[in-house]
């Protein structure tokens, strides 16, 4: 039990602490709310003057702006779906014993080491490029006329491209899970008369729905801000205009920071709107 | 029915062999109790019956039907584990019915025998909670009870009460009686501890590294053990065994008295020797003494009342009647 003593000295030693952590959350996000309310183009005469909410009503009532909701909605949804199921079974092949266990481990876990840019480049080039790629080649070798994956089917690529990124952090956490699962558990529900599927569906499931909460909002949080592989594949063309590609878009190739500003506080407001359903769905996995 | 027949029997894992071939009997009704040190393969053993081991060679007879090659959900054998291996999301309700649904039981008739069961086992308060809000011994009758609703033809106990405190194993170990004489069902009963063993056991196997040592009930062990291995795990304290000069005495290699069969007295006795260290439990004192004869020092039992401090001068005089002597094998000699 702490005294009252060791809790005051505990608190003030964690104060500098949390005041670095709320100075760096503050200071951009007031610099972000101060030029929201500025027109402000960088290049064309700098800072014009307060305008007050006008920044606001022209990002939404811009024709990309639902559309970039939309589409950043539908990749984080995407993904989620299937990062999970496939993290799930890849965890539960490789919780298997299996010879070259660690080898495969690690070649499991590579993807995540390889940079967004980089591995947005390798599947443009090398996989879905419509005349060299590997994949029109597969098609060609099968008679199939190849898919010009980045613009006919611009968005299945991206969500493949970026699960193709998250699927071993999810892996590794569900693989984690289940290697923490007793193992007399699984036998009494043998002896119980569980089928496989069954011991899936009521033990290794509801065992791992702490560390599928985990991956979910892990895997959100960094889904909403994806950037890179957009840039480099689709340039936001075909459809695949995120919210933070058109804040993008807004602040540098338009240069124009007011307009930016907002639609960075629209982000922060639909990152929050996420989060609380998000909470409210898988939230109460992680209490004890 | 749960008469279950073990014909050489054998496990390997890789290329060591845990359990050379052995034969075992399991009457309908017994009690059967696996006793022997940690490593013994006691477990192992149970886990063969049950079917989550697969044997190496030989046949499991379950009611005279070969039972070697069926799943273990099949054999119609229930079994509580040393974890109680509970199912932590699930109320206490959604644990003991888990079998039943399993087993597409209909919905009334599984309430039926779940409350039954909760009945039995004093849990019907707690059918609503999740395990993590139990007690030990209410997490034991849980596993107890979703071993019940099953109504197998055996139940298979391992090490159920070991991580239990003192108290509450011997209410436990009541409980499981009580429970066997209820049901009159089969059961099989994994354990480390004697006393487990010789309170509850209709028949006891010992083993020692894979192989029985001896089979048979509480007091022919206690009474006749077959050699000193027995001798010295059944009986708590254990029986002394000696060697040398007086055992020759006696035509043995080694003679076993048990701490119960020596008087102790202060003026006259067969060997003499010095008190050392006492442990009093009150009705008994236990005392340890270094005789002149031997290297080890005997335990004796005595009167509680009998009070001899460290050091203090004794002599011994063992009970030839309830002499154990054994040969140089360790073997027990007519």
């Amino acid at each position: 039990m702490a005294t009252q003593h060791s809790r005051s000295a505990a608190r003030l030693m964690m104060t500098p602490a949390v005041i670095l952590l709320l100075g760096w959350m503050l200071v951009p996000l007031t610099m972000t709310l101060y030029f929201s309310f500025k027109k402000y183009l960088p290049l064309r005469g700098g800072d014009l003057g307060w305008v007050g909410f006008d920044n606001y009503i022209r990002f939404v009532s811009s024709s990309s702006f639902w559309p970039a909701v939309a589409s950043t909605l539908i990749i984080v949804g995407g993904v989620l779906i299937i990062t999970v199921i496939l993290g799930t079974l890849l965890a539960l092949l490789l919780d298997q014993p299996m010879w070259g266990q660690g080898i495969v481990r690690i070649l499991v876990i590579a993807p995540f080491f390889v940079m967004p840019t980089v591995s947005g480049l390798v599947w443009k080039n090398m996989f879905m490029d419509p005349n060299n790629g590997f994949l029109a080649h597969l098609f060609n070798a099968f008679g199939a006329e190849p898919i010009q994956w980045l613009s006919q089917a611009s968005m299945p690529s991206l969500i493949m491209i970026v699960s193709w990124q998250w699927l071993p952090f999810a892996t590794l956490i569900l693989l984690t899970a289940i290697q923490s699962l007793d193992s007399e558990q699984i036998e009494a529900s043998e002896m119980d008369g569980a089928g496989w599927f069954n011991r899936f569906r009521f033990i290794t499931l509801p065992h791992l729905a702490r560390a599928i909460t985990v991956v979910i909002l892990i895997q959100t949080i960094f889904l909403l801000s994806i950037f890179a592989e957009i840039f480099v594949t689709t340039a936001g063309a075909f459809g695949t205009k995120t919210l933070t590609y058109l804040i993008f878009q807004r602040v540098l190739e338009s240069q124009n920071v007011g307009l930016g500003s907002a639609g960075g506080v629209y982000a922060i407001i639909l990152a929050n709107i996420v989060a609380i359903f998000l909470m409210r769905i898988v939230g109460k996995n992680l209490d004890a | 029915m749960g008469k279950i027949e073990l014909t050489q029997v054998s496990k390997s894992f890789d290329d060591t062999e845990v359990i050379p071939p052995l034969d075992l009997k399991i009457e309908d009704g017994e009690f059967v109790v696996f006793v022997g040190p940690s490593g013994c393969g006691k477990s192992t053993l149970l886990r063969l019956i049950a079917g989550l081991e697969d044997v190496t060679t030989g046949q499991v007879l379950i009611d005279g039907q070969d039972a070697t090659d069926i799943p273990p959900a099949k054999r119609g054998l229930a079994m509580v584990f040393q974890s109680y291996a509970l199912y932590p999301h699930m109320s206490v309700r959604k644990n003991i019915a888990f079998p039943l649904r399993m087993a597409r039981l209909d919905k009334s008739e599984q309430d039926r025998r779940v409350s039954e069961a909760a009945k039995v086992l004093n849990l019907t308060d707690y059918l609503d909670r999740r395990p993590g809000q139990l007690s030990g011994g209410q997490r034991q009758r849980v596993a107890i009870g979703r071993a019940i609703v099953r109504e197998p033809a055996a139940f298979l106990f391992d090490e159920p009460l070991s991580n239990l405190d003192a108290a509450l194993r011997v209410g436990m170990r009541l409980e499981i009686s009580e429970l066997h004489k209820r049901l009159a069902t089969t059961m099989i009963y994994v354990t480390h501890d004697q006393v487990e063993a010789m309170t509850m056991a209709d028949k006891i196997v010992v083993l020692q590294a894979g192989v029985i040592e001896q089979v048979g009930s509480p007091m022919e062990l206690y009474r006749t053990p077959r050699n000193t291995f027995v001798a010295g795990f059944i009986g708590s304290p254990r029986m002394n065994l000696l060697n040398g000069p007086n055992a020759t005495k006696h035509d043995a290699h080694t003679i076993g008295i048990r701490p119960e069969h020596i008087a102790i007295s202060t003026r006259a006795g067969d060997w003499p020797g010095v008190v050392g260290v006492s442990e009093h439990l009150g009705s008994d004192t236990f005392f340890h003494v270094k005789c002149d004869d031997f290297p080890e020092p005997l335990t004796v039992r005595a009167d509680g009342d009998l009070d001899l401090r460290y050091g203090a001068k004794v002599f011994l005089t063992p009970d030839t009647a309830h002499l154990h002597r054994f040969d140089q094998k360790g073997l027990r000699l007519k």
